[in-house]
């Protein structure tokens, strides 16, 4: 087995508001191993996103860690003072945001904002850091970068932003790259782009990848792994044929159903219900409220995460030797079978 | 980039025909004459007007203020010694903008940097403190304010004249004494500026800090303070530069209380006793020289937005 190169434990994280404490990120632990790329997917407002700033030590200002670890090269992210953490951020542990559109800083040059990570952390000099952000530029697929260095955001598509947020990401190497939501806000022959670049840098640089989406059909493109998370919990973590091809809790049975494929006939599948308030989350397992398999004691008690496999894990009843035996989704019992003739 | 600048000016001129055409025919609907007094007759009034050519049809003499206009004569004050407008204006203009620019850059200073603070420390006692004291001086009128700084500062402290004065040698006012009586009507326009700069600072800030780009710097591993030099503050300010140029005719022109406040031999108190008067031309220069400050410092805060927004720069520049 691949070495990790970070620990998440136990990791709480709540946001103080006017409404109450929102418990965002409710008792989540993962381990990213080296050089993998771990896929979180969940609908909006299921922590995905809070997960991977609280990694970045970013989270919002009245957001806080409750409770957790987040080991990092031997040191927990969460009890780090802010000093610590500037030397860990754009260098060790870099990020790709949602939507290249506003994340460059509209009044400075291309350039100048890649070179300004280099000269931060290598303490390269002027020449140097310029040498290198061209290289860079090249790197991510760009001509021309001479002329390039000394443009403004404005003057990129959509598509050429994201791979310059790629190239300021990727610029010190660092161990682990995420990637929030990095194709969402692109079209989808640019998608596929930015998927298969971030791909190839991931293997030149080794790097490891926590890919944040919703999009089922990227996870399937990119993910070894991959984590479904509910309502600030992870209900299901294993490979990604796993997930998708043998999924076990409900919620991923929705979240698959729901995804079209070429079979898909007539109107698509939809997962009933909203996600609870995380100010008062529910008792017991979050989804049952929506689940359609859910038993008296999915509303009373959290419930454990069963082994399926060495890599294969999911949080629901329903994996109890006492449980009924239940028959997923028509169409995920296809999808299996479809997936045993393939394989 | 030169193309915009000749753009910009041929608008200036045009702008420049619609102001003094309106302002004209305007001030015909007045009543009165700038010959109204009780010492003389109609029949003299008639006389001076024809002298002065008033009798003739508006158009007539709007065509022949125009001509004026057109070779450089803004024709001569009818109550003050038969003077040129243009060389009033030269004259009184000085106070007004020395004290004017003053304030407005006094004002400007102190309210980007209140406003940054706040934004920087927000919702902390220093925010509070900073959004009480802008609605305080965006509400308290800049009379109030005079009166209240020359009781305060000039009776009590008795650290300011009370009076502006201008240098004089005869009279022994150096130019430092000049400027020392400047502070105080100074100092009274300019809370309103630094109100309206920190408000407005406050909210751009806090708009740009709460964006993405602000949330890559910090990924890249940037500390606070050079996130906010390199990244935040230059953002912020794009739009706060657009509000100088207005507040900077307003402390032009809304100086008149202050300029009779403090004695200022300034624009503002020529137009006043322009206005009473019936001073024809030398209303109409005034007003025109105002508009034209207007366009003229639209036109200079434009070309400083494109110096700072480069997004601004190549539209212009292509």
């Amino acid at each position: 087995m691949a070495k990790k190169v970070l620990e998440v434990k136990n990791l709480e994280v709540n946001f103080r508001t006017f409404s109450g404490e929102v418990k965002a990120v409710r008792d989540v632990s993962f381990d990213v191993y080296e050089g993998e790329t771990l896929a979180i997917v969940g609908e909006s407002g299921s922590g995905k996103s809070v997960t991977v700033k609280a990694i970045m030590g970013l989270l919002a200002s009245n957001g806080y860690y409750k409770n957790g670890e987040i080991l990092f090269e031997g040191k927990n992210i969460a009890t780090m003072q802010e000093k610590e953490l500037h030397n860990i951020r754009g260098n060790r542990i870099a990020m790709v945001f949602q939507d290249p559109m506003t994340s460059l800083d509209p009044t400075m040059k291309i350039g100048k904002q890649i070179m300004e990570v280099i000269r931060l952390h290598q303490k390269a000099s002027k020449e140097e850091a310029y040498q290198k952000a061209i290289k860079l530029i090249e790197l991510v697929g760009i001509s021309d970068p001479e002329e390039r260095m000394n443009q403004y955001p404005h003057q990129f598509s959509g598509g050429m932003r994201q791979r310059i947020v790629i190239a300021i990401a990727l610029a010190c190497e660092p161990k682990i790259l995420i990637a929030d939501e990095p194709t969402t806000a692109l079209d989808v022959t640019i998608q596929a782009q930015i998927l298969d670049l971030m791909k190839d840098l991931q293997k030149k640089i080794g790097a490891s990848v926590i890919f944040i989406t919703h999009d089922l059909g990227v996870v399937a493109n990119v993910a070894d792994r991959v984590a479904v998370m509910y309502a600030g919990r992870i209900v299901e973590v294993g490979t990604a044929d796993e997930v998708f091809y043998d999924p076990r809790h409900p919620y991923t049975w929705g979240l698959i159903a729901s995804m079209p494929d070429l079979d898909t006939q007539g109107k698509l599948y939809a997962i009933p219900g909203t996600p609870p308030n995380l100010v008062s989350p529910p008792k017991g397992d979050a989804f049952a409220l929506r689940s359609e398999y859910a038993m008296k004691v999915d509303f009373e008690e959290q419930p454990p995460f069963y082994k399926i496999s060495n890599t294969h894990y999911a949080a629901t009843w329903l994996l109890d030797e006492r449980a009924p035996q239940v028959t997923p989704p028509e169409i995920i019992v296809k999808r299996r079978e479809k997936m045993k003739g393939v394989r | 980039m030169l193309r915009y600048v000749i753009e910009r000016v041929l608008l200036i001129v045009v702008t420049m025909f619609v102001v003094i055409t309106l302002n004209f025919f305007l001030l015909q609907l007045i009543d009165g004459s700038p010959f109204d007094n009780g010492k003389i007759t109609p029949v003299q009034v008639e006389m001076m007007k024809r002298k002065y050519g008033l009798d003739a049809p508006p158009m007539e003499q709007y065509l022949r203020y125009l001509k004026g206009v057109v070779q450089g004569d803004f024709g001569t004050s009818f109550k003050l010694q038969n003077k040129e407008v243009k060389d009033l204006i030269a004259d009184k203009l000085p106070n007004t903008v020395k004290i004017g620019s003053m304030a407005l850059i006094f004002g400007v200073i102190v309210g980007i940097l209140l406003g940054a603070l706040a934004a920087i420390y927000r919702n902390s006692f220093w925010d509070h403190f900073v959004t009480v004291l802008a609605v305080v001086g965006v509400s308290i009128p800049s009379f109030v304010m005079a009166a209240f700084l020359q009781y305060y500062f000039v009776v009590k402290l008795g650290w300011f004249p009370f009076l502006f004065q201008e240098p004089d040698v005869d009279k022994g006012i150096t130019v430092w004494m000049s400027v020392h009586s400047m502070l105080l009507p100074a100092f009274s326009l300019s809370f309103y500026v630094i109100s309206a700069t920190m408000r407005y600072m406050r909210s751009e800030l806090v708009e740009v800090l709460n964006s993405d780009y602000i949330l890559l710097a910090r990924a890249k591993g940037l500390n606070k303070s050079q996130v906010i030099m390199r990244h935040a503050l230059r953002n912020a300010l794009i739009p706060v530069i657009t509000i100088i140029g207005p507040m900077a005719i307003s402390l032009l022109t809304g100086s008149l209380v202050i300029e009779q406040f403090f004695g200022v031999p300034g624009l503002s108190k020529l137009l006043l006793n322009a206005v009473y008067q019936n001073d024809y031309f030398l209303i109409l220069g005034v007003n025109s020289f105002y508009s034209f400050l207007y366009v003229v410092i639209v036109l200079i805060v434009d070309l400083l937005y494109g110096v700072i927004d480069p997004r601004i720069r190549l539209k212009g520049g292509n």
